[in-house]
């Protein structure tokens, strides 16, 4: 069964039907793109798919159940984490407090625990202090754990947003442009780091992105969409080839 | 782990006996006659002023959610917790307890609708409810009405303020450096972002508003027993204008910020008050002199703290939200 499945995904602002009959199937472990020109609707798919925006019709399932209508910390909850176009970091928080609130729905200890300072919230603080640490090593930004993040150039703030959210411990992780303000020696590094983190977390993974050479060199299905509509979905080379998408989006750059 | 727990434990006994010093030397002092009832009665304000000013901190400065309405859970408080020892003659505990969860109570039911709305807004809003409370009483004969309730005994006195205040400092200190606080901190910091990492962030916000209402209903139980009498117009707006000061000046997100501006305040407060009409001027002439060259406040969002002085760089993870205080 999919892990993902989107069923006649729509929704219309006022008249404007700014995603139609979006439909995707993502298998267990998949590593799929969203392509598409400026105002195609990548981003409003993500925020149905997380909860920020309610569908006017369509079905989101993950493993089967329905993701409609729950909220943005329920689906996350669930198993699904984000992160930004615009990087929304807790800029004046360090770096560590970032994963650490990542992590508070797998907090062990309660409320009463933490304002009697029960042994348990010294041990709980721990795990999360060793946990957070681990995760930022992965992401190299173990040594900057007390900066603060509005701090961090900008290629370590995109890092440290993908590492907040697998800090929440995501089946299905949504990257929205992660390569955006990157040079390329920062986005070569960061193909490396998607795909590692899909063997190494047993993810599913599926991003937006505009930098074609992240998207042709990770992505293994790639979904385009254009005028809320999907206008293409194969592998990297069949799109490439494909006319429709070549006239909508890449232009003659690629053909 | 065990060791780490037992340091800590050894830490928090060791505050604990400079504050029991410092009690004692204080309480010595009152009963010896050393310090007069006029300084009895300051540091009896500040105590109360440091309740109020940590509280609304939690609201407005951890959360983020601008609140002026404080000064309306401290009136349900004061007038919940006089009722109970002036018409139950109940002991002065319980009535403290029942002040304190009525304004909590109130927290959760103003706060469930109003949350939805931000900034501005939620401020107009909670300035509403303040009113609101201060209205219905004035209209209630039975609580006195517009003249107040008077005859209250006098039960609170400086041991029961100085372990409240520590209670309170201690429990919202906790609570923020806390994962519940930082889940807290993180609504102030980015709401979407908070919301798309799994923090509930409706509950916290109303926890945060109930828990900063609990404890100004708790002060304002404090200031009824000590004042024997209570009068909706000392729970006006102004009165909540008065907290809100305390906690931008101190700097929002700053625990000791608000306990340093809630000292600062109520002295300078009273010893302008020979200067009669020129106080107000004084006043606010500081705050406005305060925000142009400090607008984050006196602390900003760090914590006053010793290892401030002694370890300035090694310990960078506690440099945010120190763990100074009741740790």
């Amino acid at each position: 069964m999919a892990l993902l499945s989107v069923n006649d995904l729509s929704i219309s602002f006022g008249g404007l039907k700014a995603v139609s009959d979006f439909n995707l199937k993502l298998q267990k472990n998949d590593l799929a793109g969203l392509i598409g020109p400026n105002g195609a609707g990548k981003t409003t798919v993500f925020n149905m798919l997380t909860g920020v925006y309610l569908p006017s019709a369509g079905d989101i399932q993950l493993d089967g159940k329905s993701l409609v209508g729950l909220k943005p910390y329920q689906i996350n909850h669930r198993g699904v984490a984000r992160t930004f176009q615009n990087i929304r970091l807790f800029s004046d928080l360090t770096v560590i407090d970032n994963l650490k609130i990542a992590y508070h729905s797998h907090a062990k200890y309660g409320l009463f625990g933490a304002i009697c300072r029960l042994p348990g919230f010294y041990s709980g603080e721990k795990e999360m202090h060793e946990k957070s640490m681990e995760l930022l090593k992965i992401f190299k930004l173990d040594h900057k754990y007390g900066e603060l993040a509005k701090n961090l150039p900008y290629g370590e703030q995109r890092r440290l947003e993908i590492a907040r959210a697998m800090a929440t411990q995501p089946r299905l992780l949504l990257l929205d442009e992660p390569a955006a303000g990157m040079n390329p020696q920062e986005t070569h590094e960061l193909m490396g780091l998607i795909r590692w983190i899909r063997e190494e977390f047993d993810l599913t993974i599926l991003l937006i992105e505009h930098d074609m050479s992240l998207v042709m060199g990770v992505c293994e299905n790639i979904f385009v969409l254009d005028y809320g509509q999907i206008i293409a979905v194969g592998t990297p080379d069949e799109i490439r080839n494909n006319r429709r998408v070549i006239e909508a989006y890449l232009g003659e750059e690629a053909s | 782990m065990m060791s780490m727990f037992e340091r800590k434990i050894k830490k928090q006994i060791g505050i604990l006996l400079i504050l029991a010093a410092f009690w004692g030397v204080i309480d010595f002092m009152i009963k010896g006659g050393i310090i007069n009832p006029y300084y009895e009665l300051n540091l009896i304000l500040i105590g109360i002023n440091i309740i109020l000013a940590v509280s609304l901190n939690l609201i407005n400065g951890f959360n983020g959610q601008f609140s002026i309405g404080h000064a309306g859970f401290m009136a349900v408080g004061a007038y919940g917790a006089a009722m109970i020892t002036l018409k139950a003659h109940l002991p002065f505990a319980i009535a403290l307890l029942f002040g304190a969860l009525l304004a909590g109570i109130c927290g959760i039911l103003v706060g469930l609708p109003t949350l939805r709305l931000r900034g501005d807004y939620l401020a107009i809003a909670t300035l509403g409810f303040g009113e609101i409370i201060r209205g219905l009483i004035v209209n209630i004969d039975y609580i006195g009405g517009a003249y107040g309730l008077s005859g209250i005994p006098k039960l609170a006195n400086w041991t029961w303020i100085f372990w409240l205040t520590v209670l309170t400092v201690l429990v919202i200190s906790n609570f923020v450096n806390s994962t519940h606080g930082r889940a807290t901190i993180s609504i102030r910091e980015n709401e979407i972002a908070a919301e798309a990492m799994g923090i509930n962030t409706t509950k916290y916000k109303v926890m945060a508003f109930t828990i900063g209402s609990l404890f100004a209903g708790l002060a304002g139980g404090l200031h009824a027993h000590y004042f024997y009498t209570i009068q909706p117009n000392t729970f006006n707006f102004l009165k909540s204008f008065d907290i809100l000061v305390m906690v931008v000046l101190g700097g929002q997100g700053s625990i000791t910020g608000s306990i340093i501006a809630a000292i600062a305040l109520t002295i300078l407060s009273a010893s302008l008050q020979k200067l009669a009409a020129l106080r107000l001027v004084i006043y606010a002439l500081l705050l406005i002199v305060v925000m142009l060259f400090r607008p984050q406040g006196l602390m900003g969002t760090k914590e006053f703290s010793f290892s401030m002085f002694s370890k300035k760089s090694k310990d960078k993870e506690g440099k945010q939200h120190g763990t100074a205080i009741g740790q």
